[in-house]
This record gives structure tokens, sequence and C-alpha cells, in this order.
């Protein structure tokens, strides 16, 4: 049966420069083989080496796919004609030109990465793109510590972290990048075997210095992405400010207690840190996690959605926590979420920013607060060894415990009364003002503010602030009093 | 080379700004020459690819193609080359176009963002596939 065969424009010239060939064939098959028969090029363009139709042509036969017929044996009649369909798709060069300069992935990591490789999400490109990443983690606490070791896990390519402590007992609860085996060791080093162990594949860049306004911008620069994991207020600010001035996201998180929050802020695309809190709060107002305590999986909890969305921000997803801001309780295990604006007229990211360069954040964050207690220059302070030695000498004291019932229980010197701060005044009548009375806390902080409030509350008697509270006189006098 | 009347380059600058954020495509349909490509006609094509990837992907359903084509044939045209359009991305070919494309034929990409139009290309493969060459765009009127 004579059946004509159009031929598309890509392929004409390897059959002899026509667009329609008539051949005389009962199925669809027979026809394509006496025309590659006469035309061997056409061939090897139409079926691949197990002789089957490539997957990028589509034949025709009237109207419909022969694939959808009988395939090759489906048959023909005389007049029919039969089209070869070039497919025809295309895409836009975000992924490609990146993928030009993007790194291998060796075999090796194919297999490591293998749960994100068979997500379309992420695929070959945005492994590459995870390996071409850079990431800055401020601090290796509690926060940093799983938004490292996931990083890492993913293959994030080069992890810097930034941080000048040493690994302390107390950290142990929450900072699981770190070990038993590590305590006393400075914190980068603990944290780099560690992530080295998770991943070998990735470089780890340690900067064991406090970030400061004079290094924050040298070292943001070389990275994609900052991660804070800070635990205070003057260095949140400095971390945000940096990030706007050099244009980079900040995957920030925030613990205290049972709450957490965590948020993205990336000037360009949404609200920076200041555009939620302009100024900080007044020193002292908000306890830190030394004072206040942590519960040690929130850190985990949050950190893990920090590094969530580090990752997102690599892969180039949608649903970025821009202008989101999350607060979590993990007593009552709930989530909550809050729509955060850009405001055009926050200092540092607004349409006149009052901000263009990096600033002192100490003073920032205590000249900010104008009712904060100015320290007391009249504040008399007792050391613990001191203190130790007048009691030994039978001089007549009386210590006054203004730390909470539960830390009472942790540890306490002996012969002291417990008045939490929020009680001090109200039992004042208590405190003997006959007697000198030393009041001490877990630090040394809280035990100065009680006794700024007994003096306003018109508190007689002679007060004395036992410097380094509690945990000194575990260090300096009595081991056998538990530091916490 | 190839011959295009600029109204039937404003349509396809129109087409691709009307599609964004999504990748608009479309054949171009007129004649092959001794002397290059000459357009007469466009034919726009809806983007068959699923929602979530007609961002940066845009499929021809061979089906379409054929119905292209035999319009085309209908009016003694062939289809000469595709068009796209690159949403905020440069007017280059990438890795996938080049993957999915055919010597011959003429691609023409065109940047775009959210309300205008930026630049146009036409790209030619190379006969053995290995990359796209820029292909010269001669205006007529």
């Amino acid at each position: 049966m004579p059946v004509t065969i159009t031929i598309p424009a890509p392929l004409r010239q390897f059959a002899g420069g026509q667009s329609q060939i008539t051949v005389e064939a009962k199925t669809a098959g027979e026809a394509l083989d006496l025309l590659t028969s006469t035309h061997s090029a056409l061939r090897r363009h139409l079926f691949n080496e197990q002789n089957a139709l490539r997957n990028f042509v589509n034949v025709y036969l009237n109207d419909e796919d022969i694939r959808h017929a009988s395939g090759p044996a489906t048959p023909l009649k005389d007049g029919d004609t039969i089209m070869i369909v070039p497919s025809i798709a295309g895409g836009a060069v975000i992924e490609s030109e990146v993928a030009q300069t993007l790194p291998e992935l060796s075999n090796e990591e194919i297999l490591r990465y293998s749960r994100h490789l068979i997500m379309p999400e992420v695929g070959m490109q945005g492994q590459r793109r995870l390996k071409a990443a850079s990431v800055l983690m401020v601090g290796t606490g509690g926060l940093g510590a799983p938004v490292g070791m996931y990083l890492a896990a993913a293959g994030v390519g080069r992890i810097g972290i930034v941080d000048f402590d040493v690994v302390e007992e107390s950290n142990l609860q929450r900072q699981i990048i770190h070990g038993t085996k590590d305590l006393g060791r400075r914190k980068i080093e603990s944290a780099r075997d560690r992530l080295r162990d998770i991943n070998p594949h990735i470089e780890i860049e340690t900067h064991e210095t406090r970030l400061t306004s004079q290094n924050a911008m040298q070292l943001f620069r070389n990275y994609d992405v900052v991660v804070d994991g800070t635990d205070n207020f003057p260095t949140r600010y400095l971390v945000n400010d940096a990030c706007v001035l050099s244009g980079k996201p900040n995957v920030y998180g925030s613990i205290f207690r049972f709450e957490g929050q965590a948020s993205v802020f990336w000037a360009e695309k949404g609200a920076c840190y200041r555009c939620l809190y302009p100024e900080p709060p007044p020193p002292g107002l908000v306890p830190s996690c030394a004072e206040g305590g942590v519960l040690g999986v929130l850190p985990g909890i949050v950190g893990a959605i920090q590094a969530n969305e580090t990752i997102k921000i690599i892969l180039g997803a949608e649903g970025l926590m821009i202008n989101r801001l999350l607060l979590f309780d993990a007593w009552t295990m709930k989530f909550r979420e809050f729509k955060l604006r850009k405001d055009p007229k926050c200092p540092v990211c607004g349409e006149q920013p009052t901000i263009t360069a990096l600033i002192d954040y100490e003073e920032f964050c205590g000249m900010a607060a104008h009712q904060a207690p100015q320290p007391d220059a009249r504040l008399e302070e007792i050391s613990a060894t001191e203190l130790n030695a007048r009691r030994l000498r039978g001089d007549k004291l009386q210590i006054i415990d203004v730390r909470e019932p539960h830390e009472f229980e942790i540890a306490r010197i002996p012969g002291t009364k417990l008045i939490p701060l929020g009680h001090v005044v109200s039992r004042m009548n208590e405190i003997d003002p006959e007697s000198e009375t030393i009041v001490h806390c877990k630090g040394g902080v809280r035990s100065a503010k009680a006794i700024q409030a007994l003096k306003r509350a018109g508190f007689p008697g002679r007060l004395i602030n036992l410097k380094g509270g509690i945990t000194a006189w575990s260090e300096d006098v009595d081991p056998r009093v538990a530091k916490y | 080379m190839i011959s295009i009347t600029e109204a039937l380059l404003n349509e396809i600058r129109e087409h691709g700004v009307r599609d964004y954020p999504y990748e608009c495509c479309g054949l171009l349909l007129g004649r092959f020459r001794a002397e290059g490509k000459s357009v007469t006609e466009t034919y726009a094509i809806s983007n068959a690819r699923e929602e979530s990837a007609k961002r940066n992907r845009f499929l021809i359903e061979p089906a379409e193609l054929m119905r292209g084509e035999r319009y085309a044939r209908e009016r003694d045209l062939e289809v000469v080359g595709f068009y796209h359009s690159h949403p905020d991305s440069p007017a280059v070919p990438s890795q996938y176009d080049l993957e999915h494309a055919w010597p011959t034929y003429s691609y023409i990409i065109v940047s775009t963002t959210a309300d205008r139009a930026g630049d146009l290309f036409s790209w030619e493969q190379e006969p053995d596939r290995s990359q796209f060459n820029p292909e010269e765009i001669l205006k007529i009127l």
C-alpha cells in the first residue's frame, strides 16, 4: 500500500534532502524499515541500538502516535500519512549555567547522598549546589551543634565555624557536637573533628575568634549563608547588621528555657532582625540560658530548623521563612507563626539607613537600655575565699541566697537562708539589719539586683555581694558544692 | 541566518511577558531557503509542562507539534524552528536546551521579566549536537 512519510527538517539531510518519501508497506514498522534501508544514515537517528524508536522521536500515523496503536505492527491503509515528529523541549539557563561551574560528585558521594539525589527537588543539580555552597556558623553551641552536623551530613561543601570557647561539662546537656572526651578542648577543634567524622568530603574552616565589628565583614564575605547560633544580643545585632551590609541571608534561631524562635532574615527579600526588634532589651531583663536554663533538646529542634532553611536557601527552594517568625514552645509542644514586615524606617535595611557600617554593639546594647540598672559604685563585694576566712574567724554574718528553690536543691552553701530574688523585698523583715548580710546567687548578678532592690526599699543594714556567687564558692572554697 | 519581521519578534516578546513567570513556547513557521530561513508566521503552543516545572522548562507535545506541522503544510510552510522564553534569566541556551534540541532548526530565546521582554537571540545547534551557535537575525519590515 503506498503511504507517504514526511521527514522533519533536521533529518532531511539524511534522506537525500527530501521532505516526503512514498513507500509501499503493510505496517508502520515495515514502512520505516523500507525508508531506512534506502537511507541508512537515517536509521541511527530514529532507532537506538536495541532497535527501538528513540524516545525523542515520535511516529504518527495520521493523527495517532503509533506507540498508542500497535507500535511498528500498526497496519497501514492506502493513502495513509506517516509523520516523523521530533520531541521539542528546553529550559532556562537557571540550572545549566550554574551547572557548568558546579563541582562534580564522585561515585562515593553519589552513594552517600542517594536519598537526596532521588528527590527531584534536590537531584544531582541540587546536590552539586550544596557541594558548591559555603556556610558560616557563628557559634558551635546548642544551636550550632545540630546546624553543623546536618549541614555537614547534607554535603555542604565548605563550612566555617566561629567560636572562642572551650567545651565545659555544662555544655554537654545540649551541645551534642561535643562529647565527654572533648572537655577542656577548644570548641572549634572538637566541632571540626565531629564534622569531619560525619563527612570527610567537605571542607571545614575554623575561626578561633570572637566575632567583632572589626572582623565580621571580612569573615562573612567568604560565605554564601550565615547561620546565627549566638546567645547574646550584641552578637545577634552584629550578625544581623553585617549580613545586611554584605547582602547575605541570616538564618536566625534563638532559645530560652522551653521556647525557641527561628526565621530567615534576608534584607534583599524581606525583614531583617532590626525590623523585628529595632532595639535590644535592657541588659539583664532577658536572662541568658546560663541564668534561666534551657531544655537540652530545644536547640536541637530550633537548630534543625535553621539547617533546614539553610539547605533550602542553597537549593533555591520556595517557602523560605522570609518575613515569617516561628515561635516554638517545647513544653506545650506548639508552633506558632507570625508575619513579619520589612520596616521602611529600619535603621540598617530601610529606605534611608542610618547604620551604614558596623558599630560598637556592646555599647549599643548597653546604651539603648535606659532603665538598665547602672553598675553601682557603692556595691560592696566580698570574694568567696574572704567570706570563708571570715566565717572561720567566727565573724557574725548572715548569708542570704536569692536563687530559686530548685537551684537551692542542686547545690547550696551551708548555713544560708533562701529568699528568692522575687520575694526579697516582701520578706525583708526576715533579714536581720543588725548583722552584716552577704547576698549570693549563682554568679553574682541576681544578688547585686537583690541588694539594689533592698536598698531602694529602705533596708537599713549592711549588704555585701558575693563575687562570682556559689560558682566561685565551689571553685575557690569547697569543690564538694556542685557547679551547674 | 534567519529573517523575520519586527512585528513577529514583538509577538514572541509579548507571548513571553504574557506567560511570565512561566516559560512560553511556540513554533516558527516559514521556509528553508539556500540563504537561510525565513519566518512568516509564529504559532503559539501551550506549555505542556506540569505547573511546578513551567518556570524553567517547556515541552511541546508531539501531538501539538504535529498539528503545527500540518497547519504549516496547509499553508505551504514548514516548521523552521522554535521559540521559548527564559523568565528572569539570560537569552542563552541551557544545557537542557542543548540536550533536547535538533540541528537545522532555529531556536529563538527571549529573556523575560514580569513587565518586559529583554534580550532576544536566535541559536542554531552544531550538526554534531555539541553546542549552540548564535544565529544572525535579519530583521525585515
